[in-house]
Formats: C-alpha cells, structure tokens, sequence
C-alpha cells in the first residue's frame, strides 16, 4: 500500500510539474523521463533478475528505427509508429533472449554487447534507409497524432510522462506478482528456484522479452518527441547509459532508475558549467557512490529507512 | 507558458526604474538600457568525443571573430559573448545544448556545430524553440532539405558541392579512371554518390568502388581489390586509422602507384611531416581553405591568421607542433560575420527579431572577398540557406601543400533541392 502511494504520488509529482516547472527544466524533465523509462526496462532485466546485458542500446534502436523508418517510410502515424517500435525491440528482444540466454554471467554480457555491436553495423551499413551514423530528421507534420503536435513543450511533456508513468506502474505491479517474484529467485538463487519447479529459462525469456519491448518503447518515444533517429543511440554508450543510471538510482528498486536517470542528468549538466573536465566530477561521483552508497540511492534508502521498498 | 502577471513589488521596481531612467540625460537612457546589453551567442562546441580536435580550434577562431567584431564596435552598438556549451560531439547532447541556450542562458542565436549527426540531433529542437541555429558543419543536410527554416550554412560549403567541383579537374589532369576508397557509412555515401555522378558529367568513369567498414583497423587486403585500370584512387578516410590507411597504401604500391587524391579532413591537425605519411609526397588533396600560405597570399587570409594566432604553416604560433584545422575553421569566422551582418540588416535588438535575422539572411546573396570573408568570395543561397565558394586542390611538395588550381563557385554549384522561404516560421 506504501508502495503504491510512493510510486503514484511520483506520477503526481511529475504531473503537477508540467505546470510549474520553467521551461528548460520542463524540457529536461520530458527528456529525462523517456530516458527513465529505458532505464526502468533495463532495470527489469538486471536488477530484478540479475541479468547484466552490456547491449540493450540495441533495442532502444530497434524501437527508435522501428517507429522512425515506420514513418518515414510507410507514412505511419505517431501512434502506430510507436507500437510498430515496441514490436521491433519485443521481436528482437525474442531473438536475441533464445540466443543468448543459452549462455550466463560474463557470457551473456559478450553476447549481448556482439548482438548490440551487430545492430549497430547493420544500420551504419543500410545508410540507404537510414542514413547511417548521420540519421535522418522526423519532420514537424510527420509528429502530429489526434491534432496534437509532439514538437509542442506541453504535449512533448505530457506524452512522456504517460509512458513512464505507464512503464513505472507496469513494473510496480509486476515486480509484487508472483512472476516477478520469480525472477528476483532467480536472481537470487536459480538453481534453488528450477529446483523448486520453475521454469526458468522461459521466465528469463519473458523478462528479456519484456525488457527489449519497454527499451524500444522508450526509444520509439524519443524519435516521436525529439524528432530526431540516428545511428549513435545504437551504440555501446547508449548500452552502458542504463546500466549507470540504475546503478547510481538503485538497482532492484522501482523507482531507482528515473532517480538515477535526474541526477546524472543534472551532476553532468551542471559540472559541465564548473569545468571542462566535467565527466570526470561524474566519474568520481560514481567511484564514491560505489564506495560508500553501493546500492544505490533508492537501495539505501531501502536498506536503512524504508525495508517495505519495491 | 509565461505568464503575464502584475506584482505589487515588480510595479514598485518598474516605477522606481522609470522615475531613475526620466531622470538620466537621453543618450544615458539608451546606454543603459537593453540595447548596451552583450548579444549571446551559444557556441556548441565539440569539446569532447570524436569531434574534439576540431572543437578546439573552432573556438579559438570563434573567439577570435568576437574579439574583432566587439573591437569594431560590436552588433548594433551592443558587444557580443560566446557561450560555450560542450555537445560532446553527440546528438542527444547537442539537442540538450541548443534547449540551454534558448531557454537557460537567454542567446540570442547557436551556433558552431560542425559534425552531422550532431546538426541533426540538434536541428529539430532549434526550429521547435525559433532559435536561429547557424552550423558550420559542411554536410549537405542543410541544402538537402532535411531541415528547417531556422537552419542555416552561410560560412562554409556543403560536401555535395566540393566534390562535383574536384571532378572536372580530376578528369582533366590526373586521369579518367578512378577508384573510390571511402567509409562505408552517411559521409562516404555522401562523397561515392556525388563524385560518381560529378566524374561521368566530366568524361571520366568509376573502375572501382571500395567501401570500407567503419570499424576497420587495417587495410592491407582492400588495394588488391582497387581494378588494374584506374588510374587515380579517390580517398576519404577519416578518424585514427588515417595514418595506418597511408602507410598501408604506400607499402602496396610503392613508387609505382596511380594517381592518389584525396580529402584533407582526415589530415586536419595532423602534421604531414609525421612518419608514415612520406607515401603522401605528390598525391593531391582537396582543401577548403589553404592550410600553407601561398605566394599570392591574400591580404585578408594574413589578417585572419594574425587574428587567430596561426603561423605561415597552419601551425599555432605558440606551439609549431599544434596544426590547425585550417582547412575547416574558417567556416566560424566567416558564419559570425554573416551573422554580424544579417543582424545589422535586420535592426536586431533582442529575441523577438529572430524572424527578421533568418529573413535578411536569406536575402543575402553576393560575400566578396573581404577580411569578413578571407577564404574567398562567396554566394549564398536563400532558399536552401547554403553558402557556395571556391575550392582548393594542393599537392604534397617537400611535406607542405602547395595550391595548384583554384575550383569556382560556379563549379561547385548545383539545382535547388528545397526551398525553405516557403515554409512557415
């Protein structure tokens, strides 16, 4: 019941937010939230079941394509764009989760990251359609759904804020039913949970699958939004983005990711008007963070204040 | 979003303000109002990332232009502040860049992107905010028509145009058969597509086409692939595997080699003196703006070096060791002209003239040769809002680059692909 108040009154939050916010601030908060909700999807992955994929920049692509190219090309219109984007990263997600769930740890991070690798040079060489590295721009009228126009601040900020929220609330409820019970066992203990029964592997399936299609959401979002769909969000920094955010916000905690996601957003944005040198201020944050906070923000606050944390 | 309301606090500042401004002489009133205050140019700076070198002396040259402008008296009678942003040469963050300038550091304009992907990442969020975005980045994005209205390119030359403006002189004197070797992603298509179509207008034919990965490190086993036949290699290898690529290709073909041409963007801020490029001795490039003084040395490029603080060499002054980008920079330092005179035009007093700074412009056409434009006499184009200027092809003698034709405007022009005067602000 906490937990529920907890997580909606952040939806509230962020809701009267729009209304106060100044403007740049409205504006980072819209970027920042489609970013959490990538965050929240990888989240599901390797802070609930204990899966480290170092290649889901993949999947964030393959919605960013899927919806980008599904307009661009077919004419789609923003709404069928985007679930043609969630369909591409839950296909590739299925794809990539039977091939490389065939292996664990160490393994599967290789295999992800060589995955990711190779969706990165299929769109670099398919630059016919998607103009490689350079990308390609979502024009203002090929952004408009139901009369509103998602270039527009206010319908940007809203429409974000309705898929985060959507993704925060889908995992709340699915980390607190038993299939997502399931999977911190596993985490945890997979042997213990197989002895017990479970089926595993088609639980990890389900989870990477789930993964893929919320990463890909995210990045069909950000094409949709920003208008932009280029060849570097596929990239091994966007791979290794999610995993930062969430270790700094906490992993294995619901609301961990968008915590992580807002505050390196703002330690990078500000420390960059400090000094030059400003990645290393966020590398040192992140070395003390690990140091003295290793569970996160949220995992601390869950380990000293609030056990009863998701 | 703003909204207009009335304190009893802010009334009392503005009646205090008024009383005080009634009781200043006229010319006071002026100096001291908003027109003294600094016009802010955001300059999104590739700092860090892939774009780095390049960053580094696009600021130096920006700053540069500044200093000169304010010590001419400014814009308008109003000084002008660089506001420097890193954009880590990455598209997300140059979109965030261009949001911190319209809407946190107040500028008046961005400015400065040179690499295309960044251009756009960002593009889109400049025309959401009407924020005149003015790029110096060479890539035919601007004139293409994948943009928008408040995207401009009236410092420097797109790459469409400096290639259909190497072919016919490449035909002419080095030969008609060419093999291309280039990266295999949007730059290298851009360049294998327009040549292709540039050098078949001039007579010649491709032999060959060699794309290679971008993720490539060697390339021994690409020149065995490059036909019998050709007669000059085009090269456009970029990033750090550019010296590996030279020597490579030198220990192939030895002194028995065809033609070799090339792109000087890989070479930027390289020393050709370096070891592993001796191979380069004879080969030609193209250059967008001589990086070597010439002996018919204009008096406006030996002003514009002085102003930057670059040697007869494209070196630094202080450091012979730190070679410029010269055959980029310029770009900077011509655009803030433009925009110096595009906002004179316009009678630019503060954000609510952005329209007016787009439109004078677009209605700019004719850039003599001058100390605002050192490079070379220029042409804009308004309706697809990219500047047309002379090219330059040098060869590599005794380890400097010594100019050997001078390609036209008119060479490198080509037919309107957008007109972006017909869309709405």
């Amino acid at each position: 019941m906490r937990a529920a108040g907890l997580h909606l009154g952040l939806v509230g939050l962020l809701l009267a937010a729009h209304f106060v916010l100044p403007a740049y601030h409205h504006g980072v908060l819209a970027r920042v939230m489609v970013l959490a909700a990538y965050a929240t999807g990888y989240n599901l992955l390797f802070g609930y079941t204990g899966l480290l994929s170092l290649g889901h920049a993949m999947f964030f692509a393959a919605g960013m394509y899927g919806a980008g190219l599904g307009v661009r090309f077919l004419a789609l219109d923003p709404g069928l764009a985007l679930l043609a984007g969630v369909a591409a990263g839950a296909l590739l997600g299925l794809a990539v989760g039977l091939l490389a769930l065939r292996t664990a740890g160490v393994a599967f991070m290789i295999v992800t990251l060589m995955f990711a690798q190779a969706t990165h040079l299929g769109i670099l060489l398919a630059g016919r359609w998607t103009r490689g590295d350079e990308g390609f721009v979502l024009q203002g009228p090929e952004r408009v759904v139901l009369g509103l126009d998602l270039g527009d601040a206010a319908i940007r900020y809203l429409a974000a804020w309705a898929l985060f929220s959507a993704v925060l609330l889908l995992v709340l409820r699915l980390v607190s039913l038993p299939a997502g019970r399931v999977l911190v066992a596993i985490r945890e203990n997979e042997e213990r949970a197989r002895l017990l029964g479970y089926d595993t592997r088609a639980h990890k399936l389900r989870a990477v699958v789930l993964s893929a299609a919320i990463a890909a959401a995210a990045g069909a979002a950000y094409a949709l939004l920003f208008g932009y769909v280029g060849a570097t969000f596929a990239s091994v920094q966007y791979s290794i983005l999610p995993l930062l955010w969430v270790l700094l916000g906490g992993a294995g905690t619901v609301i961990g990711p968008f915590l992580g996601t807002l505050l390196m957003f703002y330690l990078i944005d500000t420390a960059s008007g400090l000094t030059p040198a400003y990645m290393l201020v966020a590398g040192l944050a992140l070395v003390l963070l690990t140091l003295f906070a290793p569970q996160g923000l949220a995992g601390e606050v869950r380990r000293r204040l609030a056990p009863w944390l998701p | 979003m703003t909204l207009a309301t009335t304190t009893r606090r802010g009334a009392l500042k503005a009646l205090g303000a008024g009383t005080a401004a009634a009781a200043l002489p006229l010319w006071a009133r002026y100096a001291g109002a908003q027109s003294a205050a600094p016009i802010r140019i955001g300059f999104q700076k590739h700092a860090t990332g892939i774009g780095a070198t390049y960053g580094r002396w696009y600021e130096r040259v920006s700053q540069a232009a500044v200093k000169r402008i304010n010590e001419a008296g400014g814009i308008n009678g109003r000084p002008v502040e660089l506001v420097t942003e890193d954009d880590g040469t990455d598209p997300k963050r140059g979109a965030e860049v261009v949001e911190k300038f319209a809407l946190e550091h107040n500028c008046d304009i961005a400015f400065g992107t040179l690499f295309s992907h960044v251009v756009m990442g960002s593009a889109p969020r400049a025309g959401e905010l009407k924020l005149p975005y003015f790029v110096v980045s060479e890539g035919h994005h601007v004139a293409s028509g994948a943009l928008n209205r408040w995207t401009l390119q009236p410092g420097i030359t797109d790459v469409k145009s400096q290639v259909r403006a190497m072919a016919p002189w490449v035909a002419a004197n080095l030969g008609k058969k060419v093999t291309m070797i280039f990266p295999d992603y949007a730059f290298g298509h851009d360049h294998r597509d327009n040549f292709s179509e540039a050098i078949a207008a001039a007579g010649g034919e491709i032999a060959g086409l060699i794309a290679i990965p971008p993720t490539e490190t060697s390339f021994t086993r690409y020149f065995p692939q490059v036909p019998a036949e050709t007669e000059v290699i085009y090269h456009v290898m970029v990033g750090p595997g550019v010296l590996t690529f030279v020597k490579e290709m030198g220990e192939f073909f030895g002194p028995s080699r065809p033609q070799v041409f090339g792109f000087i963007d890989s070479l930027e801020g390289v020393d050709l003196t370096s070891p592993g490029l001796e191979f380069l001795e004879g080969t030609y490039f193209w250059e967008g703006n001589p990086r070597y003084a010439q002996p018919d040395q204009t008096s406006h490029d030996k002003a514009y070096r002085a102003a930057v603080g670059v040697d007869d060499n494209g070196a630094s002054v202080d450091d012979p060791r730190d070679v410029s980008t010269y055959a980029h920079m310029f770009g900077c330092w011509e655009t803030l002209n433009v925009i110096r005179a595009g906002m004179e035009a316009a009678g630019y007093a503060g954000p609510e003239d952005r329209q007016k700074l787009v439109e004078a412009v677009e209605a700019m056409t004719e850039m003599p040769l001058s100390d605002d434009h050192p490079q070379g006499a220029k042409v804009f184009n308004g309706k697809t809002h990219q500047v047309f200027g002379p090219q330059y092809i040098s060869k590599v003698e005794g380890g400097r680059l010594n100019v050997v034709h001078t390609a036209s405007i008119e060479d490198g022009m080509y037919p309107d692909e957008v007109d972006y005067t017909t869309q709405p602000f």
